[in-house]
């Protein structure tokens, strides 16, 4: 068991290694081996680890070798294994895998495959770390690789400039998350000694009392971290602009990596963030309002990526909503159940794409039902599952999630209404997508149909996004759950038609047209708040001003190297004083005489001046 | 003898106005003989002030030390008239501002 568990970072990780080290002269046929059996094989371990903890008693440790120790103070590299982090491993390989399996037909044609794969494994590599990591400083290490990673795989067709400055902005937004995360476990180092994650919690909760300020704190530190990596308000920015990469990236990103690192965070911590409840309700309304903000801002965009980029930025604000009203279990769930329906959103729409010759504005689709069915279906199950729609994935967690929500006492009310109006902009949006890209008048033809590859994970992931929802996770022993909720009745009615208004919605403006919004997305106002919201509330040109272009004009202004102008004045007067005493050698005798003199009436003047008394 | 005599003050104004003729002489002239001659001037200038302090206090340091001048003043010419054959030979100009080396 703790070999097997061991091979599951490692297997990707020797990959990576042999791809960048000679994937140039490898063979293409070896490199999709390489690439995606490397994936395969972790998924199997996986697997097989699943199936042997049906046996185990309690989570399982590797210790591996002790990482570094200064003082009485040490790091050990171990492996841990629990329900938590054993639900991100399927997620991540089995999505992986599928996705790996998908690009090795997307990305065949491209020059530097080798590289993309050996990026793809390192990405995975590093995120199996993160959830693995015994201690905070392993998990940081897969942080900061995921990091690292998504801006190599963002940045990749790097002949494109603004392929560069999308994955460099990628990468400084995470930063900033990241310095905080940083912070706050020096804090947890300085307070406690330590860095194991059990040991933190255990500590935290023996010597901190509810709403402690150091616990705040804390809390508040490692949220910012997972604001950043997760891309929630305010810091959402860059996960729109991730889409210069290539199609699979984006779902590898969205669905199995990267953003649900934020969650994994929270929900790994959940004994230290029950100490800070502010923080905990912070959670909860930043997540409700990106949630909200990121669905509007999803309604106007053009850009078929970019509207699922901005619903993966709204679907992780319903995830943290539910982390911060403490229904950990739910938070999970939607994790999982995203997972599945936005990846295989993204790779729906990278067939599309592909298939379009690289189109990728929705208004020039259409048309698409009868010539890409393969698509089609995935699109419409995604869509269905991301509308949560019932009888999908999507419906089981995200109604969980409101239901949750409406529990909250005082608050609830107010965290259920605004979820539940993303939640009817959520299905309005995505099926506005399936009606303009799938129905109508064709616009542009598609060329070929996608091949064995792509449709394969296609469609393994259409049974996923339906039965996940049916899939129960066993995380009583590592999460603290409410044990009995009430019934809802009415809000649960409620709750469960919402999408299905959105949807209805969706239907009569974009198809069958006995809804005609024109006249309000023709007024000044509607295209105001249009143009607004395609460029998601405005929050790049406000960080543009705020930050960048200070920033800028500052880097212009050292670039003039004012520090050398107090040089060159020293210099500068030195070089004066040398030329007037230079002058003053004239060779004259005339001079000299003068000069001479002058100073013997000085020196006699005063000599005598002195003398009197 | 007393009533004849002529006032110290009158001798040291006069050895002044030589003095200051000669440094003038110096400061602005530029062939070198009469620079030369302005030495001179100013040489003498401050020996007919030792011979007056020294008939005003009846002293014979005073005329000791125009000797000494005298001297000086004889040795300084000589040498000063054989770099003035020199300079002429040198440079055909008697200028001073011709022998100047430095350019500042």
């Amino acid at each position: 068991m703790e070999i097997l568990l061991t091979a599951v970072p490692m297997l990707p990780l020797a990959s990576a290694a042999m791809l960048l080290l000679y994937g140039r002269h490898m063979g293409k046929s070896l490199v999709t081996g390489l690439g995606v059996g490397s994936i395969g094989l972790a998924a199997l371990t996986v697997l097989a680890l699943a199936v042997q903890w049906q046996d185990a008693t309690g989570p399982v440790t590797v210790m591996l070798w002790q990482w570094f120790s200064v003082g009485n103070f040490s790091v050990d590299l171990a492996l841990r294994l629990d329900q938590l982090s054993l639900i991100w491993l399927c997620t991540i390989t089995g999505i992986g895998f599928l996705i790996h399996l998908y690009s090795s037909e997307y990305m065949g044609g491209d020059d530097n495959y080798s590289r993309y794969f050996a990026y793809l494994n390192l990405f995975v590599a590093a995120m199996l770390l993160l959830v693995l990591g015994d201690s905070m400083l392993l998990l940081f290490l897969g942080w900061e690789g995921v990091g690292l990673c998504s801006y190599l795989l963002i940045g990749f067709w790097y002949r494109d400039s603004a392929n560069g400055a999308a994955a460099r902005k990628a990468f400084i937004v995470t930063r900033a998350g990241d310095a905080a995360m940083a912070l706050g476990l020096f804090l947890l180092v300085a307070e406690f000694n330590t860095l194991n994650i059990q040991e933190i919690v255990l500590a935290a909760s023996a010597s901190w009392a509810a709403g402690e300020p150091l616990a705040t704190l804390a809390c508040a530190l490692i949220f910012t971290g997972a604001v950043g990596k997760s891309a929630q308000l305010p810091l959402q920015t860059w996960l729109p602009d991730a889409m210069a990469g290539p199609t699979p990236v984006s779902a590898l990103i969205h669905a199995a990596t990267m953003v649900t690192a934020g969650i994994y965070l929270v929900a790994r911590l959940n004994g230290l963030f029950v100490l800070a409840p502010d923080v905990l309700f912070a959670i909860a309304a930043v997540g409700v309002a990106t949630a909200l903000m990121a669905a509007c801002a999803a309604l106007a965009q053009h850009d078929i990526k970019r509207i699922l980029a901005y619903s993966t930025i709204s679907q992780l604000g319903y995830m943290f909503l539910a982390l911060g009203v403490q229904a950990w279990d739910a938070g999970v769930f939607h994790m999982m159940t995203h997972a599945f329906f936005k990846a295989l959103l993204f790779l729906a729409a990278g067939a599309v794409i592909e298939c379009l010759h690289h189109e990728q504005d929705i208004r020039k689709m259409g048309g698409l039902r009868t010539h890409l069915p393969v698509p089609f279906w995935s699109f419409l199950i995604g869509s269905a599952a991301l509308a949560a729609l019932p009888a999908t994935a999507g419906f089981a967690s995200k109604d969980l999630i409101l239901l949750r929500a409406w529990e909250v006492t005082g608050s609830g009310i107010w965290l259920w209404s605004v979820a539940a109006i993303a939640a009817m902009i959520t299905a309005l949006y995505s099926f506005k997508l399936v009606f303009v890209v799938f129905f109508g008048e064709l616009k542009t033809e598609a060329t070929h149909q996608p091949g064995w590859r792509m449709a394969l994970p296609l469609m393994l992931l259409c049974v996923l996004s339906i039965v996940g929802g049916w899939i129960s996770l066993p995380l009583a022993e590592v999460l603290p759950l409410a044990a009995n909720h009430p019934a809802h009745g009415t809000i649960a009615i409620v709750s469960a038609a919402i999408p299905i208004v959105g949807v209805a919605l969706a239907y009569f403006i974009f198809l069958g047209g006995q809804l005609n919004v024109t006249g309000l997305t023709e007024s000044s106002t509607g295209r105001w708040t249009a143009q607004y919201w395609l460029q998601g509330w405005g929050m790049d040109r406000l960080y543009d001003r705020l930050l960048v272009q200070p920033y800028a004009s500052l880097a212009q202004w050292w670039r003039g190297e004012p520090m050398d102008r107090v040089v060159a004045l020293i210099m500068g007067s030195a070089v004066t004083i040398h030329e007037q005493l230079s002058a003053s050698q004239s060779g004259r005798l005339g001079r000299y005489v003068a000069v001479l003199s002058a100073g013997l009436i000085v020196m006699l003047t005063l000599m005598l001046l002195r003398a009197t008394p | 003898m007393g009533a004849e005599m002529v006032p110290v003050e009158h001798v040291l104004v006069l050895a002044g106005l030589l003095f200051v003729i000669g440094l003038f002489g110096l400061m602005l002239r530029r062939n070198i003989i009469f620079m030369l001659m302005a030495l001179e001037v100013m040489l003498n200038s401050a020996a007919l002030a030792f011979i007056a302090a020294g008939a005003r206090w009846g002293q014979p340091d005073g005329q000791v030390i125009f000797m000494f001048i005298l001297a000086i003043a004889a040795a300084e010419v000589s040498v000063g008239l054989g770099l003035v054959l020199q300079m002429r030979r040198q440079l055909q100009s008697l200028d001073m501002n011709d022998a100047v080396r430095l350019r500042g």
